[in-house]
This record gives structure tokens, sequence and C-alpha cells, in this order.
């Protein structure tokens, strides 16, 4: 019973959202598209502020939307952040945060305050007035805001939207943490690939108003048939846990059942959960594995899809031993002169890893 | 001295911006949230004292509360004194003639507040009643205080209205407006001074605090 259920169709102008999907209601599902493909949408649907013409809304078997039924916002248990802060501006930051949780019966309210206050770094701003705060800061208190009515689920429309780049970097660890630490499961809309594969363990990839693909990130984010995966920064991601530390080169090295990847040196206890992005773009294919050359990460891996994307460029899903897609982008030459097909053994050398918990 | 005018007025004024403001709120949330197609039919009637002469006015509320008007006559037949010169009839002329300069600029204050921080207290689990007050009534103050302030100095100022539903009876209907008048018509200028001079200064020191208060809720965030 643990998933979210959405079926929605509806008619604005022009506009016509006819989606469904069902996606399971732990971890971050991101709904991914171009802007205009309904994404914010489907959003405000779940969330009651858009009643649209016909739906269904399920969270964990409770029914919020059906036929005629039609449960109001402000009795959904859900939080919902926008993508400009919209924090009250005749409150300080302190009655912002406590707006939402004062309206949540006592025993209701799973997390406690000085917990999601610490979570997010907002101490230092309780006193201050909301004009006086930064883009970051402002999103920061909207985002701590949204958890303190200790939600079921978390609706996020593009937080870090608004925000330039070095607020949006500082904002990241904090919402990658998030779901470890609380626990909520979260819908997440981007259209910024780089921050779904970062965030996302779940993906509704919307097109035009319709559900075009949905399932776990890491599968989709590889998939030669979907447009992602042809993006310039297209990339894969894999899952594993911190192994060893290597102090002499300062390297840190993530386990996974494929082999074993470094990263520059992270605080990170042994057996810590890691997530690691690989571009498509810094993969490139051998038929032996060398010892001889600059590259240390060197996996083992079976070509199981090609695709040309332009005449001198291919894109090849590679599968790891242990059932991890990779994406590997080379050069239609060195393809037809490795003699690649489909279902062959090569071993992928992996210029640069990113670390991304 | 005209005490009495003078105190008349500030009773007819206060009474005035208060049964404004218990209206004017509820009609003012309505225009700004609607989305009926007659909305600006309504909006126009609001604002039509605006453009109309005090003296049409009055003598339209006159024939309509008056023995014979549809009003008054309920009224009567409920057993109940009619409007007309009486400090109740000059309350009623006043809230009419009065509407806009409250309605404008708390409807306005609702449209700038946007749906935005309504839908944001939707999702942190206020009420419908709870979101009107405590989020819009707090975010649409700057404009209360704007109505609250044109409506009570634009009813002290109101002279055509008065004369035609109140005339000039003291202590009850004789406000400072047809007092000043009274002053001239006798030629007693002395008084008339005293009492024209007040009010301009009166004027001055209303729209002066009003201009410093917007300006320190502007710096406040507001």
């Amino acid at each position: 019973m643990s998933q979210i259920e959405v079926s929605l169709t509806h008619r604005q102008g022009d506009f016509k959202l006819d989606a469904a999907f069902t996606t399971p209601a732990s971890g971050v599902t991101a709904l991914f598209g171009h802007s205009g493909c309904g994404k914010t949408t489907v959003l405000r649907a779940i969330a009651g502020l858009l009643r649209v013409d016909q739906g269904r809304v399920c969270i964990n078997g409770e029914t919020w939307q059906e036929r005629e039924q039609f449960i109001p916002t402000h009795q959904r248990p859900i939080a919902y952040v926008f993508q400009e802060a919209s924090l009250f501006s005749h409150l300080s930051v302190r009655r912002n945060l406590e707006y939402g949780w004062r309206r949540v019966a006592k025993e209701q309210r799973r997390v406690q305050f000085d917990t999601v206050v610490d979570l997010l770094g907002v101490a230092p701003l309780l006193k201050r007035a909301t004009h006086r705060l930064s883009g970051g800061e402002r999103q920061r208190v909207a985002i701590a805001r949204a958890l303190l009515t200790s939600p079921q689920l978390l609706l996020m429309d593009e937080p870090l939207s608004a925000l330039d780049h070095n607020a949006k970097q500082s904002i990241m660890p904090y919402l990658e943490t998030l779901h470890d630490e609380l626990g909520i499961p979260s819908l997440y809309v981007s259209h910024d690939p780089n921050e779904v594969a970062r965030l996302a363990d779940h993906l509704v990839f919307l097109e035009q108003g319709r559900v075009k693909a949905c399932g776990l990130a890491a599968d989709l984010l590889t998939r030669l048939d979907l447009p992602v995966s042809r993006y310039d920064d297209a990339a894969a991601i894999l899952e594993g846990r911190v192994s060893t530390h290597d102090p002499t080169y300062h390297l840190t090295w993530i386990g996974m059942d494929c082999g074993r990847v470094a990263v520059s040196r992270e605080d990170l206890p042994e057996g810590h959960y890691a997530r690691v992005q690989i571009l498509a773009r810094d993969v490139s294919l051998s038929l032996r594995a060398h010892s001889d050359t600059s590259i240390i990460n060197i996996l083992p891996a079976k070509v199981i899809d090609s695709r040309d994307i332009n005449p001198s460029q291919v894109l090849l899903r590679l599968q790891l031993v242990d059932g991890q897609m990779l994406l590997s982008r080379i050069t239609r030459r060195s393809a037809v002169g490795l003699g690649i097909c489909e279902g062959m053994t090569v071993y992928a050398q992996v210029k640069s890893v990113a670390l991304m918990v | 001295m005209d005490w009495q005018a003078i105190w008349l007025t500030l009773k007819l004024a206060a009474t005035t911006t208060f049964v404004l403001l218990l209206i004017g709120t509820p009609l003012a949330w309505w225009l700004a949230h609607s989305r009926a197609w007659w909305k600006e039919i309504i909006g126009a009637l609001v604002a039509l004292p605006l453009v109309l002469p005090p003296t049409v006015l009055g003598f339209y509320l006159l024939l309509l509360l008056g023995p014979d008007g549809a009003v008054g006559s309920l009224m009567q037949r409920l057993g109940l004194d009619t409007l007309p010169f009486t400090f109740p009839g000059l309350v009623v002329g006043s809230v009419i003639y009065s509407l806009p300069f409250v309605v404008q600029p708390i409807r306005n204050a609702f449209v700038a507040i946007g749906e935005r921080p309504l839908e944001v207290a939707a999702t942190l689990r206020a009420s419908p009643l709870d979101r009107f007050f405590g989020v819009a009534l707090p975010l649409a103050l700057p404009g209360f205080i704007t109505g609250s302030v044109l409506g009570f100095a634009h009813t002290v100022g109101e002279f055509g209205v008065v004369l035609m539903i109140g005339g000039n009876i003291p202590g009850e209907t004789k406000v400072l407006s047809v007092a000043i008048y009274d002053h001239v018509e006798s030629l007693e200028w002395t008084q008339a001074h005293w009492l024209a001079g007040g009010m301009l200064v009166f004027s001055f020191v209303v729209v002066f605090s009003m201009y410093h208060l917007e300006k320190r809720l502007q710096r406040k965030g507001y």
C-alpha cells in the first residue's frame, strides 16, 4: 500500500493533461520534463491547489481525490515548497517556521522543531525579518517551514530554479540529507537532469501532458530511447558504499558488487551509502583491462544497447556485472574500430567520478 | 465656538469608517477574487460616488429613505422612524458617499497580495477563515490604513450629501462643513476662518501622516 497513485486529466486552454503513474511512497521521485510539460500542474493537483477535471490521487491507500470526493489542501498531510520561497512578509523567520508547526496537533508531530531547524541550518536566522535573508536562506527557511508540518508527502516545485549557482550548490547538500534523516517521501519537480541525477531515486518523465516513462532513476537516465540520455551532460548514477580511504593519494574508494571507483578524499565513515554520478562523455572503452593507463576506475561491462546520436558519435548503454547501468559516448570511428556490438564484453574506463552523498 | 459641530463631525466620521470597514472588507475581497462576469458592474457602482455630484446622490437618497420612498415606507411599516434629517440617516449617506475611498485601497491590497501566500498557508494546514485572518488581513494592512484614513477624512469633508439628507439641525445633523457655510451666509468671517483654517491643518496632517506611515510599512517589507 505504500505507494503514490496518481491519475489526472485536465484541460486548460490549449494544454491537455492526461497523466497517470504509480511510484513508491519512499525516497525521492522526480517529475521530470521540459517546461510546459505539465509537471507543476500535476504537483498542484496532488496538493489540491488545483482541482482537475477528473482525477484520482491516492497516497498510501488514502484517497485524497476520486470522482466527487475532494479533500481540500489544508486537510492533506502534505508539505509544499514553491519555486519562490514565498515567506510571509508580515512574520519573522521564527513565526514563519511556527506557522505550520502550530497548526498540527501535538500527537501528530513526528519531527522535532530543533531537529528541522538544525538540519536546514536556519537557527542563526530565527530572529531575522524575512526581507533580510538571501535567496538561498529564504528557500531553506521555506523548506524547514514545510517540513515542520510533519508531512506524509513532501512536494517540491523546482525549489532551486530561482536561485543562482552558488545558492543552489549551498542548498543541494541539505536536500540530499533530507530523506535520509527524516524519511519523508517526496515528489520533486525539475527540468534539470543534473539535479535529478543527484536527488532522485525514481523518475516520472512527462512530455506534453503525458507520462512517457516511469521507473527507477538509474534505469531511466540510461535508457537510450529517452531524450535525457542524449543531453551533452547525460550521466549514469551508481550506488555503492564507502569501502576504504587512501591517505597517501587522498582518495576515497566506493565499493560496489561490480568493482570499485575512486573519488577525491571525502570524510565519510566506511560503509556509508554513496551515490556517484558518471557522465557519458567521461567513459571510454577498451577490449582489455589495461594497467598502463592513467585511468584508475576500470569496470568490466556488457554492451546492451547502442544508438548513433549524430554522424560522428555513438551512445552506448553498458550493464555492469551487478546489473547497474552506465552510459558511454564515444566516436563512431572508435566504435567501428573496436568492433563494438550488442552483447559484447568491454572494459569501461571512467575518467571522472562525482560523489553525491 | 462650534464644539458641537466638531464633535458631531468626528462622531459621524468614526461611525462611518467603522461601518465601511465592516461592509467594505468582504466587498473588497469579493471584488478582488470573484471571477463573475458582472463583477465589474458592482465595481463601477461602488466607484460611482467618485464622479457623481454629492447633491445628486443626496437627492436620490432623500427620495429613497423618505416616507414615500421604498426604504422609508418599509421602515415606517416596521414601526421605525424614517432616516432623513437624523444622525443615522447621515451615516447611511456618508457610508455610500465614502464607499469607494475605503473599498478601492483594500481591494488593491488584496489583489497585490496575490494567490500565493494564501496557497502557502493552505499547504501549512490553515483553513480558509484562518488564511483570511492570519495572512490576507495582515498582509493587506497598508490598504486598510489608507482606506480608513481616506474614508474618515472624506466623511469629515463632505457637504452636499449632508445638506440634502441631513439638513442643518444643531446637535443632530449640523456638521463642520455645514457650520462653515452657515457662518459665511451670516457674514461671521471670524468663526468661518477658525473652522476653515482648522480643516486645512487637519487635512494636511492626515495626508502627511498617511504617506509617512506607508513609507514606514514599505521599509518593514510590506
